[in-house]
């Protein structure tokens, strides 16, 4: 929901401060005494009106937010409500009438983001582990439970209370009424007829066609007999006798263990977040906890990632480094051979190269994809006279296939750049190289291409970095195929860091989910590209720039 | 040996001996030109011209697509209209544009405070920027993806399978390069322009709406095109957040159906394909001059 504020926000802030704030901080003081005169400018409408939309979304949000009792997002709704609200209502904060619609996305989408991925990297966060320990508990003992074996039926009529379906039971000719979330109680005025409910205050009994209408929601209700959930819930199959239902683990809240009924085994809770017994066999759910530095030692450690890490990491590097020296090299050899201005038609040949740079890069690795079947596509079939050249399932040769798509897609930036620097070098120092008699490949070598170099570095850098996390590439074209035969892993021979990181964190659905251990990667991937960058920063000076 | 060619041949340009040059000459100095010209156009261009055939062939298999033009047919782009290929590329289009706007709107803004207004932590936020863009958001998919089930718990437009929450999340990266792209290009309008218009009774939301903005369109044309280009393209935040098939963008939709079947669905993709290439293409042929200004400025492809 903050998002929404800021994004009409934005418009709001110019418009908004013709009304109020203008002039330099020394006018300011005369502005404010004087009265407000002359038309007021329609701009204050507009704002008074965005203003308006915000706060009545953020009051929305709020509200959702309480209604839902999160806590974390009614703080931020507020917090984004209130400094915006002051921001465009006080007369001081000129420049963040400016950059707060950004800011508040930034914060939330980026920066909050950010923050989160480096939190989850330090807990177990993943299948198994998904919630608090309360909610572990309850999961156990539902996902455990069995019949109680010869215990009494209870006459059963299904009611609606506050929204929630429930149970009134009968039990020692008193009547109970109870929830999912609110266990049985006994309710003095209601009607009982035939040892069964016919009639509660405050609930609607449910007529047959409605009980058949929920027939799901029914047959999957539990009403816990009382507020330990040890004691176990009623249930219903027919909705007419509901039988007592037990789990078959038994919670100790004061040993922190759970006790398996059937076989005596006890489970401790333990400080990875599940209940283990001594044999170290866990239950099958567990709960979140801060693991430390765990899932990098897996990464780097654990030989079942350890191993594919490794050789992924190399080729990441591999990849990034080659696809821009590669693309470079090409870029720069074709921006040389059309920089003579003698060359006819060069602007023909410019736009006719640039045609790969603009076709967006899923389509063009998908469109590669299937021309680089091994059995049908183009360039075996037509190109190579139908040779079954294994272009994207053999690991050198996938390799390959990668870097030459890569080529392909990336070689017209590097023309265009270099194209530039070319056309920008200085005139004067070409020509004083000339006058100390140097000859044309000595002027290339030690004059050209060393300014041609500082001119682009810092492009070749960021396209560095690009294709470092160059997922759609890989993933459209691979999928990070193909498999590396021994690992238990869904990895691949041209997997880079980035789709490992997917891949790890099982949100494709092709292995279980493990958040944390993906988390930890991109901090890995992070850590890396900053470093680089900060390198070249460092360099480029482009820090000194911001004066 | 080619840029000194360059000075020489530009300061005593029309040469009225050029087309009397030597045959060997002229092949040793320009005629091999030429020839990498042509054979570089026949490696960039020969992926495109098949696509086109393989999308105007009628089987529409994989094997069918490789002899080019054996037959013209537009069976492939009428079966496209028994798919949900134009809802996906309306959702593309919608997520883009939407980004785009919202990207040179907020980019723009943020730009201009920090050209033009003196305030304390304006360094520290320049700086801090540059940092935080070192982080792509792509990294941080598995927090997006933990963030949206959250926040759509308390406002479902905001959660997942939500177009406005993808759009959101985008946002969240429009400060990032962008700002340090437009920034450049603000400082290079001059102050004095600012200083006159607040003479003339201008506030500083008339200077910017009405003078500044339109001195900078070409920076905000480059921004809004690249933020575009590369939102049409995003796959990986695309496809956690969207997760029912009429929300899906064409880079989901189509990655499912090369993915799944490639050799039954080719002409179809084929036929999506070129659609959805044809108004980036133009696009870009359109706006070349403009693009080329701002990659050089520092952008790269997303």
């Amino acid at each position: 929901m903050p998002t929404q504020p800021t994004l009409t926000g934005d418009a709001t802030d110019p418009t908004g401060s013709a009304g109020g704030t203008s002039g330099p901080p020394g006018v300011r003081s005369r502005e404010r005494d004087r009265p407000a005169r002359g038309p007021v400018r329609p701009g204050v409408f507009v704002k008074i009106a965005l203003m308006a939309v915000v706060n009545a979304l953020g009051v929305f949000g709020v509200l959702a937010a309480w209604r839902e009792g999160h806590m974390g997002i009614l703080a931020a709704m507020v917090a984004l409500v209130v400094v915006a609200d002051w921001v465009y209502f006080s007369r001081r904060t000129l420049p963040l009438k400016y950059i707060l619609p950004g800011l508040a996305f930034l914060l939330v989408f980026q920066v909050y983001v950010v923050a989160y991925t480096g939190w989850v990297a330090f807990t177990n966060y993943g299948d198994g582990h998904n919630s608090t320990k309360e909610q572990a508990i309850e999961a156990l003992l539902l996902q455990n439970e069995r019949r109680v074996e010869g215990s009494a039926t209870y006459p059963l009529t299904v009611v609606e209370r506050g929204g929630a379906l429930g149970f009134a039971i009968v039990e020692d000719g008193e009547a109970k009424v109870g929830t999912a979330d609110d266990p049985l109680s006994e309710v003095r005025d209601a009607t009982v007829d035939d040892d069964r409910v016919t009639e509660v205050p405050g609930a609607t009994v449910l007529s047959r066609q409605e009980i058949l209408r929920r027939q799901a929601e029914v047959t999957s209700l539990r009403v816990p007999v009382s507020d330990d959930p040890n004691d176990g819930w009623v249930r219903t199959q027919d909705a007419r006798t509901g039988f007592l239902a037990t789990p078959t683990l038994q919670w100790d809240p004061e040993a922190d263990t759970m006790t398996d009924v059937t076989t005596g085994t006890v489970y401790k809770a333990t400080s990875d977040g599940s209940f283990r017994n001594d044999e170290g066999q866990r239950l099958n759910v567990g709960w979140r906890v801060m693991v430390g530095f765990d899932n990098f030692r897996t990464a780097f450690g654990d030989e079942r990632y350890a191993q594919p890490f490794v050789k992924i990491l190399v080729w990441t590097f591999a990849f990034a480094i080659l696809s821009v020296v590669t693309t470079f090299l090409l870029g720069l050899f074709l921006a040389i051979t059309f920089n003579d201005t003698r060359v006819r038609g060069r602007r023909v040949y410019r736009t006719l190269l640039i045609f790969p740079y603009a076709i967006p890069s899923f389509l063009a690795a998908l469109l590669w994809s299937g021309m680089l079947n091994r059995s049908y596509g183009f360039i075996n079939q037509v190109l190579l006279g139908g040779a079954a050249v294994p272009w994207l399932t053999d690991p050198w040769l996938a390799k390959l296939s990668v870097l030459g798509v890569n080529l392909w897609l990336g070689f017209p930036y590097m023309f265009l750049i270099c194209t530039g620097a070319l056309q920008s070098l200085p005139g004067d120092v070409l020509e004083a190289a000339k006058v100390d008699g140097a000859g044309a490949w000595r002027t290339w070598r030690s004059v050209t291409l060393p300014l041609l170099l500082v001119a682009t570095s810092p492009l070749l850098i960021s396209s560095f970095a690009f294709n470092f996390n160059n997922f759609t590439l890989i993933y459209m074209l691979t999928r990070g195929g193909p498999r590396f035969a021994d690992a238990s892993v869904p990895l691949g021979h041209t997997d880079i860091l980035i789709s490992m990181v997917y891949s790890v964190s099982g949100l494709d659905g092709t292995a279980a989910k493990n958040y944390g251990l993906a988390s930890a990667l991109s901090i890995v991937i992070f850590v890396i590209v900053a470093t680089i960058s900060a390198i070249t920063f460092k360099r480029t000076k482009q820090f000194e720039e911001i004066s | 040996m080619v840029t000194t060619d360059v000075t020489t041949s530009s300061s005593t340009a029309p040469r009225p001996d050029e087309n009397r040059m030597p045959r060997r000459r002229w092949f040793a100095e320009l005629g091999w030109r030429h020839l990498v010209g042509v054979v570089a156009i026949a490696y960039a261009l020969f992926p495109i011209v098949y696509v086109i055939s393989a999308s105007l062939s009628e089987g529409g298999t994989l094997t069918g697509s490789n002899r080019l033009f054996s037959e013209i047919s537009t069976s492939n782009y009428e079966a496209l209209g028994g798919t949900l290929f134009w809802t996906w590329l309306g959702n593309s289009l919608q997520i883009a544009i939407a980004t785009g706007v919202g990207t040179v709107l907020m980019g723009a803004a943020a730009a201009y405070a920090f050209s033009r207004f003196r305030f304390t932590g304006r360094r520290v936020g320049l700086t801090s920027l540059l940092i935080i863009q070192m982080f792509p958001q792509m990294l941080a998919f598995v927090a997006v993806f933990l963030l949206l089930i959250t926040l759509g718990n308390v406002v479902p437009a905001l959660g997942l399978n939500s177009k406005i929450a993808l759009i959101a999340v985008y946002l969240g990266g429009a400060l990032g390069v962008n700002t340090f792209l437009m920034y450049g290009f603000f400082n290079t309008i001059p102050r004095e322009i600012d200083e006159a218009a607040k003479i003339d009774g201008a506030t500083h939301a008339q200077t910017y709406w009405t003078i500044i903005l339109r001195l900078v369109t070409p920076i905000l044309a480059v921004v809004a095109l690249l933020s575009f280009i590369s939102t049409f393209g995003e796959f990986i935040i695309a496809r956690l957040v969207l997760q029912s098939e009429r929300n899906w963008t064409v880079a989901v939709g189509l990655f499912g159906w090369v993915s799944a079947l490639l050799e039954a669905n080719w002409g179809l993709f084929a036929a999506g394909a070129v659609i959805s290439a044809f108004p980036v293409l133009l696009l870009f042929l359109f706006l070349q001059k403009y693009i080329v200004g701002g990659l050089t400025a520092g952008a790269v492809k997303g």
